[in-house]
């Protein structure tokens, strides 16, 4: 009772309500497809854990747009995951601790939590020529990987660069880089998105805490509770295409109208996310809403196979 | 010859960074800066559509998510010849705008305040006395002895846990470190509140950039937010936008102000000699005459000197650097080969080129703009600049430094914020008048060349385009860390990190928290940093654009 009440009593100094608190709960166990009997248990998980996890987040090949995206997080607040429901061993953007030290933090982290930490790794390994393209403190992305990722309980690749190789994976793959589940060989959690939506990442670990496992996944290591139904499917702008009606010029009558954007290149028949559900920043928008078509961004390869990005699809 | 450090890797920066130091008699006398990572952007952008260029290369960088977007967009608008319409252009301004309140707050707080804040001395603090202290300095809107109890306890409670995370192990009780402990509390309770506060400014981006990070709205010709040019929408820009400035005005700069005083030694380390500036917000179709932030280049300090800036006289060096080619070559003719071999600090040790202006090397990023539209006369800059430095008492030489890099960064949040307001009711004024244009129709050359001069959070940022059989046939981008990180140049000229750290003490060289300071202040960015090329094929670049 303390705790709930010392949770009650931090959600009011915040400004944010318990009714608002729970409601969100009941949008974050619905968005992972849990029974709404879930919803005072997700409460629990947020408003007091008994320990933090411990978590060890890596960078490779990336461009931090996934860790930015996840300080963005407004439920949980950024600082509330950071401080009071994860324990965050090691992230190079954000920790205070540099060069060795910061090092020493890794390798303490690794053997403390053999086993037991979760591993999220944002940005695409280097395969190539013995990995020589990515080195933090004198290893190879490839090095830090097999020796980390091999030591976590679970490994949530996070964006699509960690689940499937990205931009930088795109031909020429000039680096030869590769998503860690492949490059390593092992099973992962994949939570694709250009960057991914962070509901995704925090729905994925309100699980592994509640039920003390990962999520369901597709064929494709996805999470079947964020990218079972395509982008289409849920579309808010589905039925102008069913009477087929569609923008042909940005900036058109059509376009203002929020007409189909199929002929401007949309991949969303083609790709599988939440984003017309859970939309980004606080529900304030996602790009079909912006009169932008999808680009596919939680697809493998899509850099390949759904460019050039503002020609239909056949 | 002195002892080296190397910090590796730097930390609380965007991207793979090395640094190496020689200290000797309690000082740097020699530094290396080395970028560590190698992403092949730039080719992958060959035989292309031109269209898709911005989406490719806005994912150089999540952090100044929109930067590269708007800057490979004007090299191909560039190329293709197209004048977008007026609304597009406010609109890219306000976006644009935002990401630098953005860049800049989580800059200051997340990436550089550790450095001069020490979290564990927070516990230590009276709240009462942290209480007085914060209504002292700062309009801020929360506080109070009960706040700054709570938020005290809670660092205990943090710490208490034994899971310190991402404050294991850092440089806490470090000589340097001269904030009082109601300074830590007070400085440590913002960054908490500054966290909060940037997932809404971020959020100014999803209302008309459906999301943040990487944007989607910006297209060759103009944006496709046409439908959301509404009262609500731009009330919501406008209420996130009023909360972001507030913060600026009455927390960040006063902050600054705050920390700023007891470091005041700090206008004296860190400096460098030369500044450039590209500009950046065009007010009108107009360029580079009408950019708020004016266009311009100092040498050697001399603010009454300073002259328009120029991208012909841009070269760019390979000496040091893991490539092979010919040095001194304009970034259009250059000819690249990559090499990577050992890093070896007489030899080659970086992933980055040196790019060099009339042979010297030239610091960018919120600095330079600063002194640039200073030196122009620029009544904003001027008066925010001359306010500072009375309120602090020293100088405006003490500019030259790592103090005022921090300072110029804060100080040109307020001016850019401020001017955002204007634009939004320019917009607005637009609509009334029922000009609601967002984009305007062009088609796609068979061949032509672009360039896109822009500068961005952390400084002067180009990108050029070649146009070949409607194909992108070569895509080159110089880039704001780029400028600042990259190593030697073909004459052994230090780069301006590597200039800047020299000087600088070091009380312990275990705990090298000077130097983070100096090379966090240039909120340095690695990802995007990086030239491109194909390491197998040795292939050679022969780019002319102008």
């Amino acid at each position: 009772m303390t705790l709930e009440r010392d949770f009650d009593q931090r959600l009011l100094e915040k400004g944010i309500s318990r009714r608002d608190f729970m409601k969100y709960c009941g949008f974050l166990t619905a968005t992972m497809g849990l029974a709404s009997s879930f919803v005072p248990r997700v409460a629990e998980v947020f408003a007091a854990p008994k320990q933090r996890p411990p978590v060890i987040w890596l960078h490779f090949a990336e461009c931090t747009g996934c860790s930015e995206a996840v300080l963005r997080s407004m439920y949980p607040w950024i600082d509330e995951l950071v401080l009071e429901v994860l324990s965050i061993e090691y992230h190079e953007t954000i920790m205070a601790a540099a060069g060795h030290q910061a090092e020493d933090n890794l390798r303490m982290a690794t053997k403390k939590y053999e086993g037991e930490f979760i591993c999220v790794v944002e940005g695409a390994i280097s395969t190539k020529d013995n990995g020589v393209y990515g080195k933090i403190g004198g290893r190879t992305f490839l090095e830090i990987a097999d020796d980390v990722c091999r030591k976590a309980k679970a490994v949530i690749a996070l964006g699509t660069c960690a689940a499937y190789g990205g931009v930088q994976a795109a031909k020429p793959n000039p680096g030869g880089y590769k998503g860690v589940g492949d490059a390593l060989g092992i099973s992962v959690v994949n939570i694709p998105g250009c960057p991914p939506n962070p509901i995704n990442l925090v729905g994925t670990i309100a699980n592994y805490l509640l039920l003390g496992k990962l999520p369901a996944v597709d064929d494709i290591g996805r999470p079947l509770f964020a990218y079972g139904t395509s982008i289409h499917d849920q579309c808010p702008r589905r039925s102008h295409y069913e009477h087929d009606e569609f923008v042909e010029e940005f900036g058109s009558e059509e376009a203002k109208q929020g007409f189909c954007l199929y002929k401007m290149g949309c991949k969303g028949p083609d790709t599988y996310n939440n984003c017309p559900i859970a939309k980004f920043n606080d529900g304030t928008s996602w790009p079909v809403e912006a009169g932008h078509p999808c680009i596919g961004c939680s697809e493998p390869d899509f850099w390949d196979k759904m460019s050039p990005f503002f020609e239909a699809s056949e | 010859m002195g002892k080296r450090i190397t910090i590796d890797p730097i930390t609380r920066i965007e991207g793979h960074l090395r640094i190496e130091v020689e200290v000797s008699g309690g000082k740097v006398v020699n530094a290396w800066s080395s970028g560590q990572m190698f992403r092949g952007l730039e080719i992958i952008l060959q035989g292309r559509d031109p269209r898709d260029a911005p989406l490719f290369t806005q994912r150089s960088c999540g952090v100044c998510t929109y930067t590269h977007y708007l800057a490979s967009i004007r090299a191909v608008e560039n190329a293709v010849g197209v004048q977008i319409p007026d609304n597009a252009r406010i609109i890219r301004n306000l976006l644009h705008g935002a990401q630098f309140q953005h860049d800049h707050i989580v800059h200051f707080y997340h990436l550089h305040a550790l450095d001069w804040v020490d979290v564990v001395s927070a516990l230590k603090a009276d709240p009462k006395k942290t209480s007085a202290l914060a209504d002292q300095v700062s309009e801020a809107p929360w506080g109070g002895t009960a706040y700054f109890t709570q938020v005290q306890q809670r660092i205990k409670t943090f710490v208490d846990s034994g899971q310190l995370g991402p404050f294991a192990n850092a440089y806490w009780g470090h000589p340097a470190y001269k904030l009082p402990p109601e300074g830590n509390l007070m400085a440590a309770a913002h960054y908490l509140e500054a966290l909060r506060l940037q997932a809404k400014t971020a959020r100014m981006h999803a209302v008309f950039g459906a999301k943040n990070p990487h944007l989607q709205t910006l297209v060759v010709g103009g944006v496709t937010c046409a439908k959301d040019l509404t009262p609500d929408r731009i009330g919501e820009f406008l209420f996130l936008w009023k909360e972001t400035q507030d913060f600026v005005r009455k927390v960040y700069l006063p902050d600054i102000l705050a920390v700023a005083s007891f470091y005041k030694d700090w206008g004296g380390i860190g400096g460098t000699t030369n500044f450039l500036a590209w500009g950046d917000l065009p007010l009108s179709a107009n360029e580079p005459e009408s950019l708020f932030l004016p266009r311009g280049i100092i040498m050697n300090r001399d603010l009454k000197g300073v002259k328009m800036a120029e991208e012909s006289k841009v070269t760019e060096h390979v000496a040091h650097s893991w490539y092979e080619g010919k040095a001194d070559l304009h970034p259009h003719e250059g000819e690249t080969k990559p090499r990577h071999g050992d890093y070896d600090t007489a030899g080659r040790y970086s992933w980055l080129k040196a790019p060099r202006y009339e042979g010297q090397s030239c610091e960018v990023g919120p600095l330079a703009r600063v002194l640039v539209a200073y030196a122009r006369g620029k009544k904003e800059i001027r008066k925010v600049v001359n306010d500072t430095i009375s309120k602090l008492g020293i100088p405006v030489t003490a500019l030259f430094s790592t103090l005022g890099r921090t300072a110029a960064r804060a100080l040109e949040t307020v001016v850019i914020g401020d001017a955002m307001e204007g634009w939004i009711m320019e917009l607005v004024g637009n609509l009334k008048k029922g000009k609601g244009d967002t984009y305007a129709p062009w088609t796609v050359p068979k061949s032509g060349m672009g360039v896109g001069l822009n500068d961005v959070a952390r400084g002067s940022l180009g990108h050029w385009i070649q146009i070949e059989d409607k194909k992108i046939k070569n895509y080159q981008y110089v880039v704001p860390s780029t400028w600042n990180l990259g190593p030697r140049c073909a004459n052994g000229k230090l780069g301006p990190v590597e200039e800047s750290l020299i000087g600088t003490p070091v009380a312990d060289p275990k705990r090298p928290l000077e130097i983070l300071r100096t090379v966090h202040s240039f909120d340095p960015c690695i990802a995007c940093a990086v030239h491109v090329i194909d390491p197998d094929s040795n292939q050679v670049y022969k780019v002319k654009v102008l």
